[in-house]
């Protein structure tokens, strides 16, 4: 029992830390991918080609003054961005990042949890992420911030249906909750094979869950100034930033677990082909933000609802359909 | 339907182009390392250049300053001595100062100039932390050997 512990707790503490240092060097990885896409050079002055930005960013953000709004709900003010980066970090407790490896003779499994009813509980957690975003906006006392919070809270709760419903015809070809058995059952065909329209629709929602272009209402710098995170300054912004990095390998994770195999691919290296797939998937974030528009309001509740949803119940009843009757 | 698809359609065919430009050179300049190779009439700082010999061209006719839109130029002339020759001419200026936070640029004073001693050359980093530093007097403007600035120091004009 103990030396279970011992373990969990080690292997959290290394998740975590391999999670802040990953979403800082995403700040960095974005500023170059988007500056290379305008035909920029993005920065290079910090250290060897800019490596060291995310430091000099740190540095910044600590030493800033901390200030809150006038009449804000102060212990909401303070708790919204831990909302926002936990909801985000708890994601990973369930994603499997490889099999199982010997250290020091001892059986270790690449991850945190083994739940048993995985899905359930990421599903859980990401509607959850929406109280950092509402709570943020409502207490800051600041209309931009109220405004931006109530998209927020409209838009994640409109796209987690269509989410929730892709994913569940993922369970049904897996045939389990289980995050670890479902990326064994894509030992012979990855389920983007057996269900695209299923994994199309979740990478739609997935740029609305994590509010990223073109779906980043909540934060619309044009209309709303910073959106929800208006009011927020210094580490009480970067932790929101970091919320919004993190979330984003979450649900890249969730994609790739679910659809791209996990850490399954040829020969078998431990987390290589995970961290590989993710790393694409934050890529493409990267190039859909350098080329979208932001979506307007209406259009994206219209987008979720009438298309959608639609498209995503009628894809559950075909996938159900080909499980019961042809299987 | 057929509409809807090529809308998509057209969404990624843009994803494409903008990756196709992630390929291309970037176009930044990086300063003040690398610079801009400016027009040989490029009008930055001032100089007041010298003849070959080592006189200075300027005769203290006090015409750029008259001409100057900007006010910017203060010249006091002198009157040469026979065994203490600045210029060629009869008078020379004994102090000269250009105020470049002021001045525009606009080279009027190059073109009134009779005896093209007052030239504006291709220099253009012209920062200071203070404003005085930035009001360039004689012994800022005046060429340390003839032909510094970049003019040929035998030509008329």
């Amino acid at each position: 029992m103990l030396v279970l512990t011992i373990e969990v707790l080690v292997k959290g503490i290394i998740v975590i830390s391999l999670l802040m240092l990953a979403a800082a060097y995403m700040t960095f990885m974005e500023r170059v991918v988007m500056a290379r896409m305008q035909l920029r050079l993005g920065p290079n002055r910090v250290g060897p080609f800019g490596l060291l930005q995310p430091i000099a960013d740190g540095i910044k953000l600590l030493s800033k003054e901390s200030f809150q709004p006038a009449n804000a709900d102060i212990f909401t003010y303070w708790l919204a961005p831990g909302i926002s980066l936990f909801t985000a970090l708890f994601v990973f407790v369930v994603i499997p990042f490889g099999g199982t490896v010997t250290v020091f003779g001892h059986q270790v499994a690449l991850r945190i949890a083994d739940v048993n009813a995985g899905i359930v509980f990421l599903l859980a957690f990401s509607s959850l992420a929406v109280y950092g975003v509402v709570l943020a906006g409502w207490s800051s006392n600041d209309r931009y911030s109220l405004l931006g919070g109530l998209r927020g809270t409209a838009q994640m709760i409109s796209y987690e249906i269509p989410m929730g419903i892709s994913i569940l015809t993922v369970i049904l070809s897996a045939g389990t909750l289980n995050l670890t058995e479902i990326v064994e059952a894509q030992r012979t065909h990855w389920f983007i094979w057996t269900n695209p329209i299923s994994f199309i629709i979740y990478m739609i929602t997935m740029f609305a869950e994590t509010n990223r272009a073109p779906f980043d209402l909540p934060e619309a710098e044009q209309e709303l100034t910073g959106g929800y995170h208006t009011e927020y300054g210094g580490m009480k912004f970067a932790i929101f930033f970091l919320g919004e990095y993190v979330n984003m390998l979450a649900v890249s994770a969730i994609a790739v677990t679910l659809f791209f195999g996990g850490w399954l691919g040829p020969w078998d290296i431990p987390i290589l082909w995970f961290v590989v797939k993710v790393f694409l998937f934050i890529f493409f974030f990267m190039w859909v933000r350098a080329t979208m528009p932001r979506f307007r309001y209406g259009q994206l509740m219209d987008f979720g609802w009438k298309v959608l949803v639609p498209l995503a119940t009628i894809n559950l009843l075909v996938t159900a359909y080909f499980i019961l009757v042809v299987k | 339907m057929r509409k809807t698809i090529s809308k998509v359609a057209s969404m990624i065919y843009g994803l494409f182009i903008v990756l196709k430009y992630a390929f291309k050179r970037p176009i930044t300049l990086r300063y003040p390392e690398q610079k801009r190779k400016l027009a040989a009439r490029f009008r930055g700082r001032h100089y007041l250049t010298k003849w070959e010999d080592g006189l200075e061209r300027c005769v203290g006719c006090e015409l750029c300053a008259i001409v100057c839109p900007a006010q910017a130029i203060y010249v006091k002339p002198a009157a040469n001595e026979p065994d203490d020759m600045h210029s060629h001419g009869e008078r020379y200026a004994s102090d000269f100062q250009i105020n470049m936070i002021r001045c525009i640029y606009c080279g009027y004073c190059e073109e009134a100039c009779p005896t093209g001693a007052i030239i504006l050359s291709n220099e253009y980093e012209l920062s200071a932390t203070t404003r005085e530093e930035l009001i360039f007097t004689k012994d800022k403007l005046t060429e340390k050997y003839p032909g510094e600035s970049g003019r040929d120091p035998r030509r008329e004009i």
